[in-house]
Order: C-alpha cells, then structure tokens, then sequence
C-alpha cells in the first residue's frame, strides 16, 4: 500500500504532510508529557522489530501464498498509539530512503494511510476499549482482526481518494475503489491473524508488555450484568418506547385482511368476565395511563413492563440455579 | 540469497556507497534534501499530457548519476518495488481515455497512452531522485539535516536508532528463519501454527535489548540529546549547487525549454 510519488500531486502531498505532521506533533507532545526516558530506545528498537518481522514470510493456510507483517497494530498494542505513531514514521520513512518503497513526496500520504489508522484508529477506538477490563487471548484475537481490517480498508480507501484527487488514473473511481478494498480485506484478516498470534503469545508470557490493558477489575459477576441490562431496558423501554410505530403488528395486520378488523369480537359470559377482570387488572391499558393520552403513560407502561421481564427472568435464573445445586448436591 | 540476508546485503552496501570520498557526498545534507525535494515536487507537478517538458527533468539524474559515478543499474533495480503499483493504476489510462492527442509520424498517439507514459516517467525520475539522495548521504546526515529543520530531537533520536537496530534484529530474524527453514525444509514460509511463537521470541528479545541499549545509553552519558560528532558547516559550494539546481528546475519546469531547443533544429 506505500504509495510512490508519481501517484500524487503536489497540492494532495503538501496537505497530507500538514496532516501527518499534525499527528506527529501531538504524539511528541504527549510522549513528552510520559517523561518516560526508557521509550525512546524502546521506540527505535520496536521500529527495528517491525522492519525485521516484516521480511519474515508467513505461511497461508490453504492457499499456497504467503503473506507478512505491516505492524501499525502490533507497534500500537506495544507502545501505545503515539510512541506507535512515531516508531512507524520512522519504519516508514527508512523504508522510502533505503527501498524506495513508498515515495519521499508520498510518505505524507503513507503516514496517514498505514500509520495514522492503525495507531490512533486502531488503538484509541478497538484495543482499548476491548482491552480495559482486562484481556483475553480472545479479546486480542478479536481486537487485532476488527483492527488490522478496519485500518486497512480505512488506507485503502485514503489511496485511491489522494490518487484520484491529485488527478492521476483514468479508472472510474468505484471501479479503483472495487479494486482496492477486496484485496486490502483479504491483506488485513491475514495481518489481523499474524499480529493476534504474536499478541497471545506476548499475553501468554509478558502481559505486562501490552499497552492499556488494566488490571482484571474483577469478574464480569452476575451484578454487573443485571445493571447493565437493566440500564439497557429502562432505555430501551423508556426512550424508544415514544418512537414505537402506531400501525397494526404483523398478526392484526394479517386479521385486518383476512377479517376485516383487527380485533375480533368475542361473545360469550366467559369472554365477558375475563376481559372486566383484564381491564380492572391492567393499571397501563393499551400501553397509556386509564382515561388518559398522555406520553408519560407510554413511557412508563415500557419501563413497567421492562423490570417485570426482568424480574421474570431474574426469579427464573435463581430458580435453576437452586434447582441445580439441589441436584449436584444429591 | 534470501529475503532477509539481500535486504542486510542493500542496506550496508547502500551505507558503504554514502560513506565514500566524493564531491557530493561531501555535500550539506539539508541542501541535498531540499534539492531531491524540489525536483520530485517540480516532476510530479507536471500534467498528464505534459511528456516533452517531463522529459527535460531528466537532466537532473543524467548529471548527478554521471558525474557522481554511480550506477544505474542500481537505480533501475530500486524500481521493482514502485514501478509495478504505478503501471497498474497507468495501464488502464489508454482504455479510458482514447481521444488522439498526437501523431507520431502516422501512428496516432490516444491521451491514454501519453499519460500512462508520462505516469511511469514520473515513477521512474522520483525513484532516481531518492535513491541520489540516500547514495550519496548516510542516514546519519540526512538525520542530522532533520535536526537542523528543528524536527524534534525524540523523532530524531528514535529514527537513528531505528536504522541502526535495523541490521541487527534483521540478522537475528535471518537466524531464526534458517533455524526454521532447517527444520522444516521445503516448506514455504512459516507455518501457522508457528506464528506467534517465532515471531513473538523475536519481540521479547527486542524489547530486552531495548533495555540494555537504553542502560548502555545511560551508562555513556545520554540525558535525551544525541550527538552527531563534527558540525556540519554550510560552505560556499553547498550555496552554489542549491542555487544552480533550483534555478535551473525552476526553468525547466515553467519555461518551455524542450520547444525552444527542439525548434532550433526542426
């Protein structure tokens, strides 16, 4: 994906150096404010890891090819997304001036593109929110796919927009877009999987290596589970409540055209006395307060409904669970 | 050779060929940078249709290649990486674009074709500008004249140590992979099932001899600044070849120079 400079203009590169050095500049600042003198050796040497792995060639499964590392992902789960940031610049940049991989008026645009999304998209949106209440070599596995994949189409997308902007190809830009993101799909699921298998091995071994994964703050209990579903369905049923649909549900829709009306008259004593019993039991009939329109009846006939879902549930859990322990205990 | 003992083969012959006694070797390196800078700037910013004037950048590498003696089957090896993703997004410019621009003798020549050659010119003249630039100047200096445009002295510092470190965990992954290939011959890459565990070792070690690095570091004075021995002092010379070089693409670049001469002789 480094792009050379002959797919640019002047004009794309300048603002893409304007933007990549913004980025820059700031992850200097907040490596500054670490006032950690330890990272900057770190720094350089992960960069000269990332170099060396990525001329290691991994076997694809079942395929016959074989892919390598880009590291942007790795480096940020390592060092954060700043020291990551910094480190691929440097990767970056030695690549263009020794390889000519990647052009010297281009490495604005390959900055942003490999290492602006991989480090602060992929760090600060995917691996430290799936990584603060502890990790899990499933939760590395998942972070570094949803990662490498969503960074990846992220850059991909920036190549072929900076390449038709500064006016280069001649391709209908949905057929370069067609073009680009499939094959980059396919590049970032095998990097999700290289990067995923280093992380859990780290996780395994060194834990304290990975960047901002917190101390396990406890189980994920019974508790915390109920609150949040909770919270979940006072929402659910107090908010969105107000934007249910007024129109017929599919049943009465069906009966409407079948019979006419959606509601079928019942005659009968029986009929009769079970439905006084309904309307004097019913405290929210009809999803509104008695004699009522008011909109507060339907929020609080949601919430009403909502906690005795959960009560229902919750005293069905226990329920098992008594059960159960009953019966390991015979 | 393999993969990773040609890259450290590149690298120290690169290095090698930076460090010798030459004119321009002995160059400012700022200057250099913003002499590589401007002409990749001036040949990119050229229009697609725009092959005479492109041609005349040519100059440039023709000299410096020449009089700075180095080779250019050098140069043209350094294009196996770019020139193939630039022929890719070139080569369908003919198919959509198919309006004649000129003629060349009778064979009538589409705006497609012009501008799928001019792509790959550009391709080609940049790579040559980047590869005179890292032949003739170690990353040393060229980091150097990064310091002196007042970049921070942590990306610096980082970058020379990433370029330093470059060879010895690339011989250290070279070890490992033999070790590997040795064990499982014939087979390509490495297995899946091997991934973590071969790369991760790799990683740990890194990040160990990050740690002593960064002790030697301490033990040999290091307090966040690092220091490039000799001063580097811009001298008359230097002046001139910025000068000369960036009035001379500056012509080439908005005067019609091809024309005027192709039009003494035609």
């Amino acid at each position: 994906m480094h792009m050379a400079d002959a797919l640019i203009g002047p004009a794309v590169a300048a603002t893409m150096y304007a933007c990549s050095g913004v980025a820059g500049g700031y992850s200097v600042r907040k490596i500054r404010l670490e006032n950690d003198p330890k990272k900057i050796p770190v720094m350089g040497v992960m960069g000269a890891f990332v170099f060396a792995a990525q001329m290691i060639n991994f076997t694809i499964p079942g395929t016959g090819s074989s892919g390598h590392l880009c590291g942007g992902m790795m480096l940020s789960a390592l060092l954060g997304p700043y020291g990551g940031f910094l480190a691929m610049i440097g990767v970056l940049l030695i690549q263009c001036l020794l390889f000519a991989d990647g052009g010297l008026l281009a490495l604005g645009c390959n900055i942003w593109n490999m290492a602006f999304y991989g480090c602060f998209l992929g760090a600060l949106l995917i691996w430290k929110p799936m990584m603060k209440r502890g990790a899990s070599k499933a939760k590395i596995v998942a972070a570094s796919l949803l990662g490498c994949v969503l960074t990846l189409q992220l850059g991909a997308f920036s190549v072929t927009v900076e390449t038709f902007l500064s006016g280069v190809p001649e391709l209908p830009f949905s057929a370069f877009v067609a073009a680009m993101q499939p094959i980059h799909l396919a590049i970032g699921l095998v990097e999700g999987l290289i990067t995923a298998a280093v992380l859990c091995f780290v996780y395994e071994v060194r834990p304290e290596l990975l960047w901002g994964v917190e101390a396990e703050g406890g189980r994920w209990t019974l508790r915390k589970t109920l609150s949040v579903f909770g919270a979940l369905a006072l929402l659910l049923g107090g908010a969105l409540s107000l934007f249910a649909s007024g129109y017929p549900d599919g049943l009465e829709w069906s009966m409407e055209r079948v019979a006419g009306t959606a509601e079928l008259e019942a005659a009968g004593s029986v009929y009769e006395r079970a439905a006084a019993i309904q309307g004097a039991a019913s405290l929210l009939p009809d999803y509104a307060f008695q004699h009522s329109d008011s909109m507060a009846g339907t929020s609080l006939s949601g919430i009403a409904g909502a906690v005795i879902v959960l009560l229902l549930c919750a005293g069905c859990c226990y329920l098992f669970k008594f059960f159960k322990k009953n019966i390991d205990h015979e | 050779m393999s993969n990773i003992s040609r890259t450290i083969y590149e690298i120290q012959s690169l290095d090698a060929l930076a460090k010798e006694k030459r004119w321009i070797n002995e160059l400012h390196p700022l200057v250099k940078i913003c002499v590589t800078m401007l002409y990749i700037g001036m040949t990119v910013s050229f229009p697609k249709y725009c092959l005479g004037g492109l041609l005349a950048m040519a100059v440039y590498p023709v000299i410096l290649f020449t009089v700075g003696e180095l080779s250019f089957r050098a140069g043209l090896r350094r294009l196996r990486i770019v020139l193939p993703l630039v022929c890719v997004v070139g080569v369908f410019n003919p198919f959509f674009d198919r309006e004649i621009y000129a003629y060349l003798g009778k064979v009538a020549v589409s705006g497609g074709v012009l501008s799928m050659v001019t792509l790959m010119l550009k391709g080609v003249f940049t790579v040559f500008a980047s590869y005179l630039l890292i032949a003739t100047t170690t990353v040393e200096k060229i980091c150097y004249a990064l310091r002196m445009l007042h970049l921070p002295k942590l990306f610096v510092t980082q970058l020379l140590l990433i370029y330093r470190y470059i060879g010895v965990l690339s011989e250290e992954a070279g070890r490992i992979t033999r070790a590997y290939e040795l064990r499982a011959p014939g087979q390509k890459g490495i297995h899946v099932k091997a991934w973590g565990t071969l790369v991760g070792q790799l990683l740990l070690r890194s990040m160990d001899r990050a740690e002593q690095i960064y002790e030697s570091m301490c033990l040999r004075g290091y307090q966040g600044e690092f220091y490039y021995g000799d001063k580097i002092k811009m001298r008359g010379r230097d002046i001139v070849y910025l000068c000369i070089w960036t009035a001379a693409l500056i012509a080439l670049r908005c005067l019609p120079v091809t024309e005027k001469i192709g039009s003494l002789f035609m």
